[in-house]
């Protein structure tokens, strides 16, 4: 199968003279490649933020007792530290950022389905995130609740939870329309000859994320609408007093915010999916069976919010069968891993940075997933539920796995999104940093977590101090490799070596055309293979 | 891959779709005034699941549309119908 295209001369979208310029050449973009690194400057800058503020919480937790702030202050600090992470770097990140770079080109298309669409998502999304970031500056101070606003507190604290959620509703627009957008692109704008089930394996992932931000978001938008009509006129949604439910908002939030770890960790799977065959020149194992588990995830992903909740007074009966759900979730997640095992196994493997970080992010993720099954399972909830175990196995998800998933992605990627190549040694060294510092950072909560030390705690008994030191040492290595990672592809961005097109030997789309990529993507005729990891 | 094909529905159909929805809003609200006991919950939310079912079909355009967008747009009404049945687990035995 064959694509034929009109030759015109190549010109860099990064050279392209738009009637704009300037800075307005980018806020007034509709190139889906201009948009991405929109969201990847944007993000990020809000990453560099939540890491400072997670470091600010190690530092506070290193001895029992004031360290560096008051206890109001801590509690607005891992708020602040959620609300950024959770709505302004790992919901949009692989998906905003690498899906609105590469979702087009590995489908064979010009561009997404509505550009415009895509540019209205990113101002929203800016809008939502200032609304964000004042809701920590106003008068009554950060709100107090932790990310998940839970009610009745949420309803009666005089923090400012109104922006906050406000915020949060508005992100929740942007997240909707990239999905919509994603969706109607992946129908109408495939290159001619390519099926389904001649798409690679990221634009499935997308694919399966784009339905649950089109049809999750809403919930938690309505949600959270109901929250701030119940703060300001008292309606009694959430207040037993007045025939209302306390557990309503919970069964609401985590409809969403279920579905919501999905939207993270799905394109992360889709990255990696990418990354092993192209490191291991071989054809990927399993092809429909990695993409229809996409799928899967999504679809079961929607049904196992209320594993959250086994603790809060849910009936019996929803315990074990949310509990017996999420034990089938972990099948289409094992059954991706597998995959990718099964696809190294005799591969002529190449240890570049982009492959270290996804085997980096396949080890967290099994440490992170096999200590879901323990949370899964309400007997083994009930004693680690709400302590630092939980706060383990939940970096080791996001983080490992969405947050090492997208550093794969950056060094697998920035080749072609900029032309120019970062030195690949000093990104293995620090791959490895980066490495040790989360796990001597993540690991000790896990042991902690399982003894008593409870999450979101300002203080602590002294028995846990010497995984509090060992976490907070973990968290300054961690940082530390961070900006110096960050600092490495800035580097490479504007001294490095010229990429070549294809510095991989990847045999999907983005590594036929030029780098970095022409405004319209596609110049020249290009090959749609039967199975996109033809390697021979 | 477009599907583009386009289809005019005329004003007259419309029109009895709006009143039939209109019919049942009053109905949703008649339905009030009988105790129905576990089920009121169920009835209002069966006659808003057809009205739903109306104004995609029409005035979204959605009966003239391919079989795999209606599958896809069916699924989303499977799906929230389970999330509602679920949630209702924890309810109804609580």
């Amino acid at each position: 199968m064959s694509k034929a295209t009109e030759k015109i001369e190549y010109v860099s979208y990064l050279d392209h003279q738009s009637k704009y310029k300037g800075i307005f050449a980018w806020i007034f973009a509709t190139d889906h490649k201009r948009i991405g690194l929109l969201y990847m400057y944007a993000i990020a800058a809000f990453f560099v933020i939540g890491a400072f503020l997670g470091l600010a919480m190690r530092i506070e937790l290193i001895a029992p007792g004031e360290t560096i702030m008051k206890p109001q202050t801590y509690n607005g600090i891992f708020t602040v530290h959620g609300i950024i992470m959770i709505f302004m770097v790992v919901i949009p990140g692989l998906s905003a950022v690498f899906g609105n770079f590469f979702l087009p080109i590995l489908i064979g298309a010009k561009d997404v389905a509505f550009p415009k669409l895509n540019r209205f998502s990113w101002w929203i999304f800016m809008v939502g995130s200032a609304m964000a970031v004042a809701s920590q500056l106003l008068k009554s101070g950060p709100p107090d609740t932790g990310w998940t606003f839970y009610a009745p507190y949420s309803t009666t604290t005089g923090t400012n939870v109104i922006m906050a959620t406000t915020a949060a509703f508005v992100l929740g627009f942007s997240s909707i329309l990239t999905g919509l957008n994603f969706i109607v692109t992946i129908h109408q704008m495939r290159a001619p000859g390519m099926k389904f089930f001649n798409m690679p394996l990221f634009p499935w992932a997308i694919y399966a994320t784009a339905w649950i931000q089109l049809l999750a978001t809403p919930i938690i938008g309505i949600t959270l609408v109901m929250l701030i009509a119940e703060r300001l006129f008292g309606i009694g949604f959430f207040d037993p007093a007045l025939g209302g439910d306390p557990l309503l908002y919970q069964h609401l939030f985590w409809i969403y915010s279920h579905p919501a770890v999905y939207v993270m960790i799905l394109p992360a799977m889709g990255v990696i999916s990418e990354i092993i065959p192209t490191f291991c020149q071989r054809k990927i194992y399993g092809y429909k069976a990695i993409a229809l588990s996409s799928l899967a995830i999504a679809g079961v992903g929607f049904l196992v919010w209320g594993h959250h909740m086994y603790t809060s007074g849910m009936s019996e009966n929803a315990r074990w069968f949310f509990s017996l759900l999420t034990f089938i979730v972990a099948v289409p997640s094992a059954i991706k891993v597998f995959n990718w095992l099964a696809t190294m196994y005799k591969g002529s493997i190449d240890m570049q940075p982009p492959f270290l970080y996804a085997l980096e992010f396949i080890f967290l993720f099994i440490i992170g997933g096999t200590t879901g099954l323990i949370l899964g399972s309400v007997a083994t909830d009930v004693q680690v539920h709400d302590t630092s175990f939980v706060v383990a196995h939940f970096h080791y998800i996001i983080f490992g796995g969405m947050g090492f998933a997208f550093f794969a992605a950056i060094h697998y990627w920035l080749p072609k999104m900029y032309g120019r190549m970062y030195n690949l040694k000093r990104a293995k060294i620090l791959s490895v940093v980066i490495f040790v510092g989360f796990n001597l950072l993540y690991f000790p909560q896990f042991i902690i977590g399982i003894q008593g030390m409870p999450r979101r705690y300002y203080d602590y008994l002294p028995q846990f101090q010497w995984a509090q030191v060992i976490s907070t040492i973990g968290g300054f290595i961690l940082v530390a490799g961070l900006l110096a990672m960050i600092s490495n592809l800035i580097m490479g961005v504007r001294k490095g070596e010229i990429a070549p097109a294809n510095p991989w030997q990847g045999s999907t789309l983005e590594w036929q055309i030029p780098s970095p990529p022409s405004l319209e993507n596609f110049d020249e005729e290009i090959e749609i293979k039967e199975n996109p990891y033809d390697y021979k | 891959m477009a599907n583009n094909t386009s289809h005019t529905t005329e004003y007259k159909v419309l029109g009895r779709i709006l009143v039939l929805l209109m019919f049942m809003t009053f109905l949703t609200i008649s339905v009030t005034s009988f105790n129905l006991g576990a089920f009121s919950v169920t009835v209002a939310l069966l006659i808003a699941c057809f009205k739903a079912f109306m104004v995609l079909s029409y005035f979204m355009h959605l009966k003239y549309e391919s079989l795999l967008l209606r599958i896809l747009v069916g699924m989303v009404f499977v799906l929230f119908a389970v999330i509602v049945l679920i949630t209702f687990i924890d309810y109804a035995y609580r």
